[in-house]
């Protein structure tokens, strides 16, 4: 395959996570190009062991969805916002989804804190850098940063930011937090390695 | 193009992988965002009528003329499960019909040329 050396076109994602209705989709919505899109993974017999299949007697593949968007960052790079899927115990789907990804954001509801513990752990896990984003609904926030951050006890240098998923800037404000957090640790690791 | 409005979407299966003749394995692993542009030889493919089916035309006539698009955007607007867009992708890149330009790797937090993608998403995102 011929690939020009320089000034390929190229992509990059950021993972959006959170609970299911935490407005995952909204977010994607109010920044992405396209609408926001689904794409369908199928699992088969072989995820069986992986995911709890013993709920849905007989039942061989499962399908799980993730909605997504676009952003044309340049010519030649676009940026995509992958929601992951409403249910977490579909792992096999959040490892492609964190592969190569720039980072997450992970989407609070602080009336169901507990919604996102789930997506926290992975992505300590996987060592994928993410933020906290507490949407706000209906312009109301119902606890500070500093509550959320005690009691999602995360370490003190992950952001902890509000939002309004339905509002273009504010999402556009989540997404640049993002990226400058992953810059800011990306250069302090360049510079004394571990 | 448009396409018909989306049915159950498990209701499909047999026939999208009766395209792939029942492949599920890729002859190349391609991401999710992976970006996907049809060459030369797949454009002519394309006007000769070419081969492969309706899906490899569908797929050709989509990522032309500069319009690139990521797997997951083939698969969507397709409607087929990313397995079996990441197989008939896989198909025609290796018979030279699609470009496929994998994301840049950010792995190794030393390297510059994923700094400089993080630094272009940056301010790209600030001229929004």
């Amino acid at each position: 395959m011929s690939r020009p050396a320089a000034g390929r076109v190229t992509s990059a994602k950021i993972v959006i996570a959170g609970g299911f209705g935490v407005g995952k989709t909204t977010l994607v919505g109010s920044v992405s190009e396209i609408t926001p899109l689904t794409t369908e993974a199928i699992m088969t017999s072989a995820g069986v062991g992986v995911d709890d299949n013993r709920q849905v007697p007989g039942k061989m593949t499962t399908t799980v969805a993730m909605d997504f968007g676009r952003i044309s960052i340049d010519r030649d790079l676009i940026l995509y916002l992958f929601g992951t899927p409403g249910q977490t115990r579909f792992w096999f789907m959040w490892d492609e989804l964190v592969r190569g990804a720039i980072g997450a954001v992970v989407m609070v509801d602080t009336r169901r804190l507990a919604d996102c513990f789930a997506a926290i752990d992975f992505f300590e896990h996987r060592r994928l850098p993410y933020l906290i984003a507490i949407n706000c609904f209906d312009g109301m926030q119902y606890h500070n940063a500093q509550d959320v951050r005690d009691a999602l006890a995360i370490s003190s240098d992950v952001p902890v930011v509000s939002c309004d998923a339905r509002n273009r800037e504010s999402t556009k404000n989540v997404l640049i937090s993002l990226v400058e957090y992953v810059l800011t640790m990306r250069r302090s690791r360049a510079v004394a390695p571990a | 193009m448009t396409m018909p409005e989306r049915d159950e979407p498990t209701g499909a299966l047999v026939r999208p992988y009766a395209v792939t003749r029942g492949r599920t394995r890729p002859k190349l692993e391609i991401a999710l965002e992976a970006l996907v542009e049809t060459t030369v030889r797949g454009r002519s493919g394309m006007n000769r009528g070419g081969q492969g089916g309706s899906e490899h035309q569908y797929i050709a006539a989509m990522c032309d003329g500069g319009r690139v698009q990521s797997l997951a955007e083939i698969a969507a607007r397709m409607q087929l499960p990313l397995g079996v867009a990441r197989v008939i992708v896989a198909d025609m890149a290796s018979d030279g019909l699609l470009a496929v330009y994998e994301p840049t790797s950010l792995e190794d937090e030393t390297d510059a040329v994923g700094t400089e993608l993080l630094e272009r998403v940056l301010s790209g995102l600030r001229r929004l």
